[in-house]
């Protein structure tokens, strides 16, 4: 098996150098960071202060969340029955973390960009990955919207009490 | 980036054996051009979107698939008349109604003619229809999510060919007997008296213009010829369709040589808002006739049924002045109109002429009373008062013929196995370009609509031979994509299809691609037995039948562990698949299923039957491939000998009914 494997690498590898070697002398626009990979997406790039603390996602300031809203609240327990309790509960671990004291752990912020764009929260945020390693599943994205998220943090502010 | 890179290096090699082509093969005169021009014409880039769907008919497989041009990449294969363990269509509970019929459960079709939905005589891309040939129906298929919404039975009809068509807004859909058969309801007769008994007979069913909804409306007995294929006018006769037919001998054995001893059969022109407004006023009677209407919800995962008794059949002679024979040689087979309106092109597949009618010549000869007989009520009208061209030379056995709102025409040709390019000026052929092998039907692009996109046309020919590596005495049909853009048409690629297109669509991919559902909300499934959040997911009993509800998301089932399942009982997997993201689905499957997996959408409920038919432990687990922990989601069912009274119980982790 090995035998084979390895020439065909070794050719591929050469084509590969080929085409570099023949990308090097086209007059295209510039390409970005030479990190970027192949299919567009960017590898673990530096992030931002409010990044670190706030995540990664649609969200680029920090959202006050200032007075308890009552309806908004009951709107975000529905929305996560719906979306989020398949795999957190509020005091135990499941499939992820639980969820009842997470606003003291992260920013309302935080958690609607964790909603928001889980994926690339898993890829590149160092505490979305740190959860990785105690639990194995990137967190499914659910079509939530950012009023939605809003909601859910909302909820969470006093899931716990109810 | 490197891509690109990668693919101009490709070309380069392309483009040097293109020239090694041209200087040995003087391929251009043969409608091929050099490689790297083809290739180009057909590339389409990682990550770019095609310039059309096209719609393939499935022919016997039942199905219609789904393809971009002009890459010709198959995206997807929407099972309609036939069961499909892929999917689970057709096997799971709630689908299984889309295949009832007054003759029973019948797990396969032989779909022939996709057509679109239209708008002023163009394709709007709504909907599709197709037919069902063998146990005649009609299909309804939801662009918006791609899945067979809707199958309504043709009663008193056999083999429905000359379908499915519309009206040039979709006012119906229609279809007619290939094979007449007796109209008088299960009627027992000796077969050979067919010219007492039998009859043909049309179908007209309403189309609600919101919801795309088929309704039967009403039939027209037709004299027992066999009713081939069909076409609604466009523009100037918008009011009229078409029918082919053959078999004016009446013959009912060795149909081969006996239907074909005429010298002409007919078109038969049919004004439907004639028939319609006769219908609508009471014209006809109420006759018996059992058909199904079979209606999904894709949101829901759930399909119904209804029995319906009872179809309004109208005589000829209730729909005065409008329907006409219109002689046309020799055992026609296709009938297309051109997007004027004007033009009504004959495939006499034995004939050695394309002969074309014209419209106003026929609204002329009827005025002028150019009748040579009657037959049934039906007026006969002189074929040299309706004519307007014949079209000589074109090869052997033309078919079908579509155009390019250019002025040309292009006709398939069967037995010679080319396209011929003819003008509709001087009805003289401009061109003519093989087909690898034995044509049938052909698509230009939108060109059967008022709107025809002179780009690409599809060859759909019958048989492969020697164009693709043998996988056996049988090769898959083959299609072959046409340049049709310029004054020559030049063959790009083949390829191999699924099942067997007889005919195709095609459609804009701009109109359409950004309505194009990506998944079903979960707070609109209405399915009975839906499970919206996993913390109602539960099993009960209710007497010997076990139901199970479920949910799946990345990645478990809950519940994932089950016992108290006893041989006897009849389980019911309700599987709700929670997830509300693109293209993010779950499967089922549990050892010993005497049936397939079901797979679900993102949003969609569906149910799993399983009828344990040992004890001990069974695994069931996820069938498509969802995480990087999807070897994980999997379970567990316990199934115990009857009455050992085992109770219910099930579990996810840590929580569950004992919890």
């Amino acid at each position: 098996m090995y035998g084979i494997f390895a020439p065909r690498h070794l050719t591929s590898m050469a084509l590969g150098l080929t085409l570099v070697l023949m990308g090097c002398g086209g007059g295209d626009a510039p390409s970005g960071d030479s990190s970027d990979r192949a299919d567009g997406r960017s590898a673990p790039a530096t992030l931002t202060d409010f990044q670190l603390a706030h995540g990664i996602g649609p969200i680029t300031t920090e959202v006050e969340l200032g007075e308890l809203d009552a309806e908004r609240a009951e709107r975000g327990k529905e929305l996560y029955q719906f979306n989020c309790e398949a795999c957190h509960f509020l005091e135990d671990r499941f499939v992820g973390p639980p969820l009842g004291d997470v606003l003291e752990r992260r920013t309302g912020t935080y958690v609607m960009n964790q909603i928001l764009n889980p994926e690339e929260m898993a890829r590149q945020h160092p505490e979305a990955q740190k959860l990785l390693t105690e639990y194995p599943l990137v967190m499914p994205f659910q079509n939530i919207t950012e009023d939605e998220a809003r909601a859910i943090v909302e909820y969470l502010r006093i899931a716990k009490e109810q | 980036m490197i891509m690109s890179e990668k693919f101009r290096w490709a070309l380069a090699v392309l483009v040097f054996t293109g020239v090694g082509m041209g200087l040995s093969g003087c391929a251009q005169e043969e409608g091929l051009i050099g490689a790297a021009d083809a290739a180009e014409r057909v590339y389409v880039a990682p990550g770019e979107y095609d310039e059309f769907y096209a719609f393939l008919s499935g022919g016997y497989s039942g199905q219609l698939s789904v393809w971009g041009l002009p890459s010709a990449r198959l995206f997807r294969v929407i099972p309609v008349f036939s069961q499909d363990p892929e999917t689970g269509y057709g096997y799971s509970e709630e689908t299984k109604a889309m295949l009832k019929t007054s003759y029973g459960d019948i797990p396969w079709d032989d779909s022939h003619h996709p057509v679109l939905s239209r708008t002023d005589g163009t394709a709007d891309g709504r909907w599709i229809f197709i037919n069902g040939n063998n146990t005649p129906r009609i299909a309804r298929i939801d662009l918006t999510k791609f899945e067979t919404v809707e199958i309504l039975e043709l009663p008193n009809t056999g083999g429905n060919h000359a379908s499915s068509f519309v009206t040039e807004n979709t006012e119906y859909v229609f279809g007619a007997s290939r094979f007449s058969i007796p109209a008088e309801q299960d009627l027992d007769v000796p077969i050979d008296s067919y010219k007492e008994n039998f009859d043909g007979a049309l179908t007209f069913v309403k189309v609600d213009p919101e919801t795309g909804r088929m309704e039967m409306d009403f039939q027209i007995q037709v004299p027992p010829y066999h009713y081939d294929l069909a076409r609604s006018g466009m523009g100037v006769s918008g009011d009229w369709v078409f029918f082919t037919s053959y078999n004016t001998e009446q013959a009912h054995t060795l149909m081969e040589i006996e239907a074909s001893r005429n010298d002409k059969d007919f078109i038969l022109a049919v004004n439907w808002r004639r028939a319609s407004e006769a219908a609508a006023n009471g014209a006809g009677q109420m006759v018996p006739g059992r058909y199904y209407h079979n209606e999904y919800d894709p949101g829901a995962g759930m399909a119904t049924s209804e029995e319906l008794s009872g179809v309004r059949l109208l005589q000829p002679s209730e729909v005065a002045g409008g329907m006409y024979f219109l002689p046309t040689p020799k055992s026609p087979h296709g009938v297309d109109i051109d997007p004027t309106g004007e033009f009504i092109v004959a495939g006499g597949k034995l004939a050695t002429v394309i002969p074309v009618h014209s419209f106003s010549r026929m609204q002329q000869a009827i005025a002028d009373g150019a009748i040579v007989e009657t037959i049934y009520d039906i007026p006969v009208l002189d074929y040299d008062r309706t004519i307007i061209g014949e079209v000589e030379n074109p090869g052997l056995g033309p078919l079908h013929t579509e155009f390019d709102g250019r002025g040309f025409a292009y006709t398939s040709v069967y037995i010679s196995s080319e396209i011929v390019k003819w003008s509709l000026e001087t009805f003289e052929v401009v061109d003519r370009i093989d087909a690898y092998y034995s044509i049938g039907h052909l698509m230009l692009t939108q060109g059967d609509t008022r709107d025809p996109q002179p780009k690409y046309l599809v060859g759909l020919t019958k048989t492969a031979r020697d164009r693709f590596l043998p996988v056996g005495p049988k090769q898959n049909h083959p299609a072959q994509l046409y340049d049709v853009s310029g004054d020559r048409m030049v063959l790009l690629k083949d390829f191999p299809t699924i099942g067997e297109p007889h005919y195709a669509q095609a459609l804009r991919a701009d109109l359409i691609q950004s309505d194009v559902r990506r998944i079903y909300e979960l707070a609109d499934n209405q399915h009975p037995r839906v499970t919206r959040r996993s913390a109602e997911a539960r099993v009960e009993r209710e007497g010997k039948v076990v139901r199970v509800y479920m949910t799946s998301i990345r990645s478990h089932f809950t519940p994932d562990n089950i016992e108290g399942v006893e041989l006897g009982d009849t389980v019911y997997f309700h599987v709700t698949n929670l997830e509300q993201d693109w293209d993010v689905t779950h499967g089922i499957a549990i050892k010993g299923a005497q049936n397939a997996e079901i797979i679900l959408v993102p949003g969609q409920t569906k149910t799993l039957k399983w009828v344990p038919t040992r004890t001990g432990i069974y695994p069931f687990y996820c069938t498509a491939f969802c995480s990087a922990l999807h070897q994980e989601m999997q379970g567990y069912v316990r199934v115990s000998p009857e009455g050992s009274g085992v109770p219910i119980s099930w579990r996810t982790g840590t929580r569950g009914s004992t919890d």
